[in-house]
């Protein structure tokens, strides 16, 4: 072994690593205990706070890119909350009158609207100083500079990095069609009819428009923005700061508005299914191929427009979609989880092997990581292209896998990291999901072919030191 | 067990659905008919558009567009989609062997007018056999293109071809940003071999002057129906409008990503590892008492190099983390770091492949690149896998890149425009780091060895890939191990 070509004291020895048994990540550790060093990095992250600005008159999907990003940022695994300062606005006021209350010599209205906009700040503080949360997305009209300028001087006080998203539309048929989706069934117009609420509502973004200053390219170019026009016809951006701003316009820039629908099942019944195996690599038994069949059969009958087909490539996705006499993508990232050591296993035999992963499993399932194999964390970094290219799709049939198609549901129905590993997803089931207001209609349609249940729900104990019978009471039957 | 209910109406029995076969080395399920692969739908590498897509480059002379032509080529062809850019300056300087002054782009100059529209003819001609016969899919036209004219004659020229089109426009007015374009990239063009650099840089501005008046940018309202993205002052700002499709999305987040700003980017592998001492592959072993070694001497190299604000990058893999641990600063964990997935040959030595797979050994020779391990991964597999890597490397600056051997050569292979047959053989040794820099329109390649002996890791392509060879024939470029 050759020497050093310097002569060096000697340093301190590198720390020592330990494995987390959960996530199978590799730590420094001192004294048997494992050392706070470096996070799991999910997401490149940004090192402050983002605060997310919405900029625009009412009616151009302010609230709608809010909840649609925050799903999103959430999903991916940064902590993201909106605040709706119309949401604060109907906590303080109670019963909405009429658009008077939105006119701008309105003294007492503006004052209302005024602390609403600083309780909601304040809470935004709350949030990302003392809540851990990495992303707050400020949803209202911001459309007056001095506004802006506002909360700019409190995101600098507070050093949030500040990001702007404003929608600019002058398309009358947008506009009424977002009324009719979104504010006709909103609590100020719960006691109106139709005529009256939209009528309203117009005056309504009336009382914005003499005031509106729209982002600027001279006046506001040192800010971070993108403008969105036309609902995604025409983008500008300015002065991207950072990894997570990146990836916000990235998304931004890929969704629509465009009526749609999303189908999601999994494979027909495998042979592994039936014997009670996870994993693997096998085909479908004859009930997997009958569903095949109905799927075509149901497919066909739904009549839908342009659809495109995904599966894994698995051969039991792949051979559900043959059924359908229909083009079909295979696409590597909808491989199901890797289950490492344990492919091929009954719980039972995971449960015989590796007893203390059994457990942990059921103590942390979202970030429980398989030897040598994946957690659900893992899946959904996996996934996200997948959710980016159903966003830019219009209708799509995603033949998948348990683990997969629950992830992929948690994405389009919120669901936390806790609920997200127990999702029903049963075999011979079609999801047909349809974006309507702010979230997404969910049909359940059963093909009508029996399966055996794969749904192992989380058992009462979860203690290393359980029985083999208490981790097993959960699981489904097979043969 | 129940065959159950069925469907809910009487429908005629279909035409049973085709049998399905896995492709040997991609391990890909295909249908088969009569006992051979059909050909249905090729294996999804990037959700790709129906048609080529031609992107046109617009704007003034130095603001960057062969830059971004190479580059943007240059990624697009790593992921898979093939790329190729036609530089019509290029085709000027064959057709125009020797280039005298900036006379020849004159605007009244009817001759220099004439050939450069040929130019362009020529090029586009290119453009149109390698979309239509060469199996390409994206072509970069790499032009001024700063007149409407122009632009409408090549958009002309793409739809009676069924082309997209999609414009790439820089517009930028800074004088500091266009000297530093001039120096780097102009100054050694052939077109100014025979000049001094105050005589070069002089042309080169009234060469830029004879564009201005008749440049037309891309208009808000004029040329609302075409589909672009104007990059204006080298990234600060970005107007898109009418994205098509998923490839001109990508190409558009792609180029919202890239910078100029000078920096470096250290790539290098593990210490060696207790594995690879034995000749194994895969696992996720530690540091031998060499790698050790190397891991200390790598902190020292940092530290000596005294990099501004570097970020340390690992795999999740303990021999990258344990070489990370030596240098003493904050590191990040990748799990798209990690090395390739040999599947059921994890853990094996090359011997014990052989002698288990030695169908699958062979099957590796031959598409070493393709080839996917039983249950494992292929290096096209892992370039899917690394692209967000490449992506964030882009956006940042400087960054140490602590691997491993098939990762670090689907990176290097993006840095330095490597072909996917070229990738998975390229040079990669333990204990070496690779720095490289940004100049002009690729990168610089510095190679460190840091001095601590390790195991050769590298096993050449044998000359016999037939699956009918011989234990030795398939052994005989082995590295020595343990």
């Amino acid at each position: 072994m050759m020497a050093s070509y310097e002569d060096e004291p000697m340093e301190t020895s590198p720390r020592e690593l330990t494995q987390n048994p959960l996530r199978k990540i590799w730590m420094p550790y001192k004294n048997g205990l494992p050392e706070k060093h470096i996070p799991q990095r999910k997401v490149c992250m940004t090192n402050c706070p983002t605060l997310i600005v919405m900029v625009g008159l009412p009616a151009r999907g302010k609230t709608y890119i809010s909840k649609k990003l925050t799903r999103y940022l959430n999903w991916i695994g940064v902590p993201t909350k909106e605040f709706n300062v119309g949401q604060y606005r109907r906590e303080c006021l109670k019963i909405y009158k009429n658009f008077e209350f939105f006119r701008p010599d309105n003294e007492e209205g503006l004052t209302i609207r005024r602390q609403c906009a600083l309780t909601a700040l304040n809470d935004v503080r709350e949030y990302l100083g003392v809540e851990g949360g990495q992303v707050a997305v400020f949803d209202a009209t911001n459309t007056t500079r001095e506004r802006r300028n506002t909360i700019m001087k409190f995101a600098e006080q507070n050093e949030y990095k500040v990001f702007f998203v404003e929608s600019v539309c002058e398309d009358p048929n947008i506009i009424a069609e977002n009324i009719v989706q979104v504010k006709l069934g909103s609590p100020d117009y719960i006691d109106c009819n139709t005529e009256e609420a939209i009528e309203d509502f117009m005056k309504r973004i009336k009382c914005y428009e003499n005031s509106y200053q729209s982002l600027d390219e001279v006046l506001d170019r040192a800010l971070s923005y993108i403008k969105i026009m036309d609902v995604g016809r025409r983008y500008l951006v300015n002065r991207v700061q950072d990894h997570i701003q990146s990836r916000i316009v990235y998304y931004l820039m890929n969704i629509h508005i465009t009526p749609r629908s999303i189908y999601l099942c999994r494979h027909g019944e495998s042979d592994l299914n039936m014997k009670g195996r996870i994993g693997g690599d096998s085909g479908l038994s004859s009930r997997g191929k009958e569903f095949a069949q109905c799927l075509n059969h149901f497919i066909q009958e739904q009549n839908i427009k342009d659809l495109k087909v995904w599966t894994s490539q698995m051969k039991r996705t792949i051979q559900t979609a043959e059924a359908l006499s229909m083009p079909y993508e295979q696409w590597k990232a909808l491989n199901e989880i890797d289950a490492g050591v344990c492919e091929d296993m009954t719980y039972e035999e995971i449960q015989d092997h590796y007893p203390q992963e059994f457990a942990l499993r059921d103590q942390d399932k979202y970030r429980y990581r398989y030897p040598k194999g994946e957690s659900y964390e893992d899946l959904v970094q996996r996934l996200e292209p997948v959710i980016m290219e159903l966003e830019r799709q219009e209708n799509v049939l995603v033949v998948c896998h348990q683990a997969v198609m629950r992830c992929l549901l948690a994405y389009f129905l919120d669901k936390s990291a806790d609920e997200l590993p127990y999702l029903k997803c049963p075999l011979h089931s079609v999801l047909k999901l349809t974006p309507v207001a702010y979230g997404c209609k969910v049909e359940s349609i059963f093909l009508n072919v029996e399966a055996v249940n794969t749904h192992r729900d989380k058992p009462e104990n979860v203690n290393i030191s359980r029985l083999a019978k208490e981790a097993l009471f959960t699981v489904p039957a097979h043969q």
